[in-house]
């Protein structure tokens, strides 16, 4: 325990102070809270009802009455897109906790192991590397059907390397330290080793990849619904508006325009809060993407 | 070097090998029967029966493994079940559209790219770099279709400048031909250009905390000449690959554009090969894109050696 990096009691306080006078995190802590409440509101209220189709409304240019204006249905499009949220928000975090889930254990191990064990997971990586996620994501769904459920583990799958990837690399760098072999000097397992002080020690590296995965998931989820692979109508997803928004564009460009935006911001707040992160916990950090 | 690049290649079949074995497989436990769908329902027990022989499709697990890589690696892919033409020519009347539209995007994604993150890493904290990073987070963010729809809005539909979609053919003319290509390129540029700026960005500021940055500047040589002669040489491995793997990207990846632009790519034709159930071409496909992802990523670390005479030593 004791050989673990140093908190002190006001260390969770100074933390959060400096986070917040980090421009890129309290933009986008900003922003996705937004998003988080914009979802939650949406299971207790929302301008209109989704599920009802008023045909005198169709395809009307956002107004006072219809902010963002309605579809071809005469659904109310902000209405539409507050229920949508709740389903980026959730395939998102469920792909990356597969991905985290799974990738972190099996990255761990291999730089515990070392040698033969680690030298064939990172061969298994770059097979999967090899694939182009999104073909893969569009076979896994096209062959077991589409639908929320398996656009979550398409896009978890592909988070697995990722991880995997990432948590080697951290541990690899964590292992040569003193207090590592001053651990194995007192006896501790390997297992224990990586589990009381490897983990603790890389989960920012943890934490910054998955604000990362978190937003290329919302992005690809979008991609998948755009193609009818992922969430069924009637539930609305981002990615489907935008497709029925596609053969409409010269009647009902709005249509197009705000789940879009919708996707934009969400990205771009994720993105901001996992910068700001990494500036935080590593001012010398810059990060690759 | 020669240790280093024959290490590279074995890892590359060994990836290959079981790449292609993995493709066998998934499609061997798809569901759904290729004759069977093929015939329609009506068809009897018999018939199917005698169109599985006649396909090969009852033929041991192995041999079938080994007659269809065989077949790849003579370019036979065998023939489409729906489109009843052998594979080979459906691919490459695709590539014609695949290939030059990856190109291109990739052409301009990386000639916005390096001098935008050349221009913010020696402008490092100032107005312009704060700018070309603000503009570079936004176009991360940007999903490539919705910006492919809003392109397709403001130059076709408003301006009517190129058109909305389709791909009349080369032989319809090289400047026909590009115009169509012209939206969908830029659409998958932008996004990965902002990608590519980023890390050339941070690559180059990396660079330029060196010592012998320190030592060329103070020799007296021209700030320009130290950028573009020693700082951009020693950046480009993290910029070369992410290019790689962004053409790569763009070779496979272009499947949602296509759809957008209704091109007849690559991607398109894997897309609907998998919804009709074309299991000879999916395979034929999806391993052609596997092979050049992972011959992408051999060139890629043939570069490095090329690039960075350090790794030459090293195997």
């Amino acid at each position: 325990m004791s050989a673990r990096a140093q908190t002190p009691n006001d260390g969770m306080a100074s933390w959060i102070g400096k986070a917040f006078a980090n421009r890129s995190f309290l933009t986008g802590f900003l922003i996705t809270l937004l998003v988080a409440v914009v979802a939650l509101t949406s299971f207790l209220w929302t301008p209109y009802d989704v599920t009802k189709l008023i045909i005198a409304d169709k395809t009307q240019a956002p107004s006072l009455t219809h902010w963002f204006g309605t579809d071809h249905f005469g659904r109310d499009i902000l209405s539409m897109i507050m229920v949508g949220a709740r389903n980026s928000i959730a395939v998102a975090p469920v792909a990356v906790g597969i991905g985290m889930g799974i990738g972190v254990p099996l990255g761990m191990f291999a730089a515990a192991r070392g040698g033969m064990v680690d030298e064939a997971l990172m061969r298994l990586n770059d097979l999967v590397f090899a694939f182009p996620a999104l073909l893969s994501a569009i076979m896994i769904t096209a062959i077991f059907g589409p639908g929320a459920v398996n656009a979550i583990i398409a896009i978890g799958i592909f988070n697995i390397p990722v991880f995997a990837r990432v948590g080697r690399a951290g541990a690899l760098s964590i292992w040569p330290r003193e207090y590592i072999l001053a651990a194995r000097a007192a006896g501790k397992s390997k297992t224990q080793i990586t589990v009381e002080h490897i983990l603790p020690n890389i989960a920012n590296q943890l934490l910054v990849q998955g604000t990362i995965q978190f937003a290329l998931g919302i992005l690809a989820e979008a991609g998948l619904s755009y193609l009818g692979l992922g969430a069924q109508p009637p539930m609305p997803s981002w990615g489907r508006m935008l497709f029925d928004a596609q053969t409409r564009m010269v009647v009902a460009p709005w249509m197009a325009l705000f789940p879009g935006m919708a996707i934009v911001v969400t990205v771009l707040g994720l993105n901001l809060l996992g910068d700001g992160i990494a500036d935080i916990l590593d001012p010398k950090s810059r990060r690759q993407r | 070097m020669i240790a280093y690049l024959a290490k590279r290649l074995g890892i590359a079949t060994v990836t290959l090998v079981l790449a292609s074995l993995v493709v066998f497989a998934v499609l061997e436990i798809v569901p759904g029967d290729p004759a069977r769908l093929m015939l329609g329902m009506n068809a009897s027990e018999a018939q199917v029966e005698q169109l599985r022989d006649q396909m090969g499709l009852n033929a041991p697990l192995i041999e079938r493994y080994l007659h269809w890589v065989s077949g790849l690696l003579s370019l036979d892919f065998g023939r489409s079940y729906t489109y009843s033409v052998p594979v080979i020519d459906l691919v490459l009347e695709r590539v014609v559209v695949s290939l030059p539209l990856a190109l291109i995007a990739l052409a301009l994604s990386t000639a916005i790219a390096i001098p935008v993150g050349l221009y913010s890493a020696s402008r490092r904290g100032a107005a312009g770099d704060a700018v070309a990073m603000g503009a570079a987070q936004l176009g991360v963010a940007v999903p490539n279709f919705w910006f492919a729809l809003m392109l397709v809005y403001l130059f076709a539909v408003w301006l009517r400048w190129v058109p909305a979609g389709g791909f009349p053919g080369w032989s319809a003319g090289v400047w026909p031909a590009l115009k169509s290509l012209l939206l969908p390129a830029i659409a998958l540029a932008l996004p990965q250009a902002a990608i590519l700026a980023r890390v050339t960005r941070s690559a180059l500021i990396e660079v330029l905390n060196e010592d012998y940055i320190r030592t060329a500047r103070a020799k007296g040589m021209p700030y320009r000449a130290v950028l573009w002669r020693h700082a951009l040489r020693n950046a480009l491995i993290p910029v070369v690959t992410i290019m790689g793997l962004q053409f790569a990207f763009l070779l496979a990846g272009t499947i949602i554009i296509e759809n957008v632009f209704y091109l007849p790519g690559l991607g398109r034709l894997v897309f609907q090969a998998i919804t009709q159930r074309d299991l000879i071409v999916v395979e034929s496909v999806v391993m052609l894109l596997v092979a050049t992802v992972i011959a992408v990523n051999l060139l890629v670390d043939f570069t490095y050696a090329i690039v960075d005479p350090r790794l030459r030593g090293r195997s």
